[in-house]
C-alpha cells in the first residue's frame, strides 16, 4: 500500500503534466470545489494520521487549535528542516516528486484558511529547494496556485524559505523564529503556535510527510486512511533506513508490519549486509533510545515487535523506543556502540543552541567524558557521571532536545553498560582502530 | 546602495532581493536574511563583516541583528575559505559506512586538518553535522552538491576533477 511513494520511480513525476496524469492535484479539485475547509479537516481528524516528524501528535487534533480571530491573516508552515540523523525521508521525497508536497500544502492551507504559506527547508538541500521552486511555478502557471484559485474564490501564496544549518530549527517555535529572520532560539510555551506563531499571528507547523498524506486523505477520505495500519498507528509511514543493510533507502510502510520483515524481507531494508548480524537498531532517528538485537525484534512480552507507534514504545525505555521520525539506523557487530554514541553525543551538543544552561552545558560534559572514555582515558566513575548527566537535562529545558540529547545516552548505557566499562578498563584494546568489544557468548541475531 | 569596499549585488541579483522581500508581509522584510545571506556567500564566497553590513542596509537592519544570525547558522563562513568548501559528514549513519577513514584519506590527500583550506586555496575541509542523506554516505557536500556513496577512489577521483 503506497499513499505518497507510488508514482515517485515514474520519469518526469517533478513535472506538473506528468504528475497530473498520474492524478495529480485531483484533491485540489475535490476540496477547493466541493469541500468546505471544516470538512477536510474532519477527514484529516477522522484518518488518524499523526504528526511525521517525530512527535506523533494527531495532526487534525492540531489543526483544531488554530486561532481564528477576524481580521489576523494566519500562516501554514512545512517543517522541512529535515536533520535529525538518520532521516532522508523527507529530503527524498521533495527532491523526487515536489508536486506531492505542493498539492498537499495547497489543501491543507485551504482547510486552515492560509492565504500565504512557507515551506522552510534546511539550507543545505538549496538544489532541492530550486526543485521545490520550479515546482511552485508550474502551480502558479496552471492557476492552482495565487488568485481565485480553480475559480473556488481561494487564494493562496506558498514560497519557500532556506534555513542556514541548525537542527533546532525542526523544533516548531525555534523554526518560526528562523523563519522572523533571527537565531534559532525555541519559545517558551505557551503560548502556542495555533495562537501566536509566524508574526505573532496562529500558525499550523506540520512535517512535509504529514501534509503530502493530507491529498490522499481528501482523495480517498479519513476513514479509508484509518483502515490501513494498526489501532492508533493509521496509514504510512516513509522509513528512512541506513546502517549495515543490504538495500539502503527510504521505504513507504503500512504502519504494522514487524520490525523483522521490515529489516529482513527483500521488499524493504533486504536483511544485514553479507555475512554479519544484527546487533542493534536506533528504530526513529538518533534521539529515541537504541535497542539491542533481541529486544528491538521482540518486545518484553515475547511478541513480534511491530513498526506502530505503540509496538515500538512498548516496555517503556526500559526495554522499548519510539518510531520519531522514523529514521531507521541498523548496525552490525561491527558497530562500536561507545563510538556511535559519541557521535549523536558531540551532534547535540553542536546543535544545542545554548539557551537553556541543562542542555547548553550538559550536551558539552557527555560530548566531553564519552570522548575521553572512547580515545581510552575513561574513568570508572565516567558511565554513572553520564548516566547522572542525562538524567539532569531531561525534562530541564525549553524543547526537546535537551531530552533527545539525554536519551541516546542514557539508552546505550542502559543496554551496551559492558561496551563503556570495556573501554575503561581496557584502553590498549579499546582503541585498536576498528576494535570492538565482543560481549562473553554474544550470539547477535541473525 | 552600496556597502564599503565597492560590495554590491550584481542587477539581477537585487531583483532577485526585491522578490525575496516581497514574500513577507510589510516591515517583516527581516525575514529575508538567511536566504539573502545564502546570495551573498554564493557572491563573496564567505561572510564578511562587510558582507554583512552590506545585508544589514538592504534590509534596513542593524549589522549585529545580522552577525548574530549568521554566527549561529553552520553553513555560513565567517573566515575567508578556499574555492571548494567540501562540507564532510561526521554523524553517526556516515561513520557506520565507513566515513571516518575516508574522511582521514581526504584530510590527508588535500594535506590539512579540519577547518584547513589546501595550499594552492582550492579547497577547505568543514566538518559538518548530518546531510540528511544517511542512506547514501558517507556524504559530503560542496555548495549545492552532494556527494555520495564516498570511498577513498572517488574521493580522489572528486578531488582530481575540482583541482584541475
Amino acid at each position: 500500500m503506497k499513499i505518497l511513494t507510488e508514482h515517485i520511480e515514474v520519469p518526469g513525476i517533478e513535472t506538473i503534466d506528468v504528475f497530473r496524469k498520474h492524478g495529480g492535484y485531483q484533491a485540489v479539485e475535490k476540496a477547493l470545489k466541493k469541500m468546505t475547509p471544516d470538512e477536510v479537516t474532519e477527514e484529516v481528524k477522522k484518518s488518524g494520521l499523526r504528526g511525521r516528524g517525530g512527535a506523533g501528535f494527531p495532526v487534525g487534533m492540531k489543526w483544531s487549535f488554530l486561532a481564528k480571530p477576524e481580521g489576523v491573516p494566519r500562516y501554514l508552515v512545512c517543517n522541512a528542516d529535515e536533520s535529525e540523523p538518520g532521516t532522508f525521508k523527507d529530503h527524498y521525497l521533495m527532491w523526487k516528486s515536489p508536486h506531492t508536497l505542493i498539492e498537499g500544502m495547497i489543501v491543507s492551507s485551504f482547510a486552515l484558511g492560509a492565504n500565504t504559506s512557507y515551506i522552510y527547508v534546511r539550507g543545505e538541500l538549496m538544489y532541492v529547494i530550486h526543485i521545490l521552486e520550479k515546482a511552485i511555478q508550474e502551480a502558479y502557471d496552471k492557476g492552482l496556485l495565487g488568485k481565485n484559485i480553480l475559480g473556488s474564490g481561494y487564494d493562496l501564496d506558498l514560497y519557500v524559505q532556506s534555513g542556514g544549518g541548525a537542527y533546532i530549527c525542526g523544533e516548531e517555535t525555534a523554526l518560526l523564529e528562523s523563519l522572523e529572520g533571527k537565531r534559532g532560539n525555541p519559545r517558551n510555551k505557551p503560548p502556542f503556535p495555533a495562537v501566536k506563531g509566524l508574526w505573532q499571528c496562529p500558525t499550523v507547523v506540520n512535517n512535509v510527510e504529514s501534509i503530502a498524506a493530507t491529498s490522499w486523505i481528501v482523495n480517498n477520505g479519513g476513514d479509508a486512511y484509518a483502515q490501513i495500519g494498526v489501532g492508533r498507528s493509521t496509514g504510512t509511514k516513509l522509513i528512512s533506513a541506513s546502517g549495515h543493510i543490504r538495500k539502503p533507502g527510504v521505504y513507504e510502510i503500512p504502519l504494522g508490519i514487524t520490525v523483522e520483515d521490515f529489516i529482513y524481507s527483500d521488499e524493504w531494508c533486504g536483511g544485514i549486509r553479507d555475512g554479519h548480524k544484527l546487533k542493534a537498531v536506533v528504530a526513529g532517528g538518533s534521539s529515541v533510545p537504541i535497542l539491542p538485537a533481541e529486544m528491538i525484534l521482540t518486545t518484553a512480552t515475547g511478541e513480534k515487535r511491530l513498526m506502530t507507534y505503540e509496538s515500538l514504545s512498548d516496555g517503556g525505555f526500559a526495554t522499548g523506543t519510539m518510531l520519531g521520525s522514523g529514521g531507521f539506523i541498523v548496525m552490525d557487530e561491527t558497530t562500536c556502540i561507545v563510538h556511535n554514541t559519541l557521535t549523536f553525543a558531540r551532534f547535540y551538543h553542536h546543535e544545542s543552541c545554548g539557551q537553556c544552561s541543562p542542555c547548553r552545558e550538559g550536551t558539552g560534559w557527555m560530548d566531553k567524558v564519552i570522548k575521553r572514555i572512547e580515545l581510552g582515558q575513561g574513568r570508572k566513575e565516567d558511565i554513572d557521571l553520564l548516566v547522572d548527566v542525562a538524567k539532569k537535562i531531561e525534562g530541564n529545558t525549553i524543547c526537546p532536545l535537551g531530552d533527545a540529547a539525554a536519551w541516546p545516552v542514557s539508552a546505550a548505557i542502559r543496554h551496551f553498560r559492558d561496551e563503556f566499562e570495556w573501554h575503561i578498563e581496557h584502553p590498549e584494546l579499546a582503541t585498536q582502530p576498528g576494535a570492538v568489544y565482543m560481549r562473553p557468548g554474544a550470539s547477535w541475531s541473525n | 546602495m552600496e556597502g564599503k569596499n565597492n560590495i554590491v549585488f550584481p542587477a539581477e541579483t537585487l531583483e532577485l532581493v526585491k522578490k525575496i522581500i516581497a514574500r513577507y508581509p510589510e516591515g517583516k522584510q527581516k525575514s529575508a536574511l538567511l536566504p539573502i545571506l545564502h546570495l551573498a556567500q554564493a557572491e563573496w564566497r564567505w561572510c564578511s563583516p562587510e558582507v554583512m553590513d552590506y545585508v544589514a542596509s538592504l534590509l534596513s537592519i542593524k549589522p549585529i541583528e545580522v552577525y548574530e544570525v549568521a554566527s549561529f547558522y553552520t553553513m555560513f563562513h565567517l573566515e575567508p575559505v578556499g574555492e571548494h568548501v567540501i562540507e564532510y559528514c561526521r554523524t553517526g549513519p556516515c561513520c557506520l559506512m565507513g566515513g571516518v577513514e575516508v574522511y582521514d584519506h581526504l584530510k590527508k590527500r588535500l594535506g590539512v586538518e579540519t577547518g584547513g583550506t589546501s595550499a594552492d586555496g582550492k579547497f577547505t575541509v568543514k566538518e559538518v553535522e548530518c546531510l540528511a542523506a544517511c542512506g547514501w554516505g558517507p556524504v559530503f557536500q560542496i555548495r549545492e552538491k552532494f556527494y555520495m556513496h564516498l570511498t577513498k577512489e572517488k574521493v580522489d577521483q572528486i578531488i582530481d576533477e575540482l583541482g584541475k
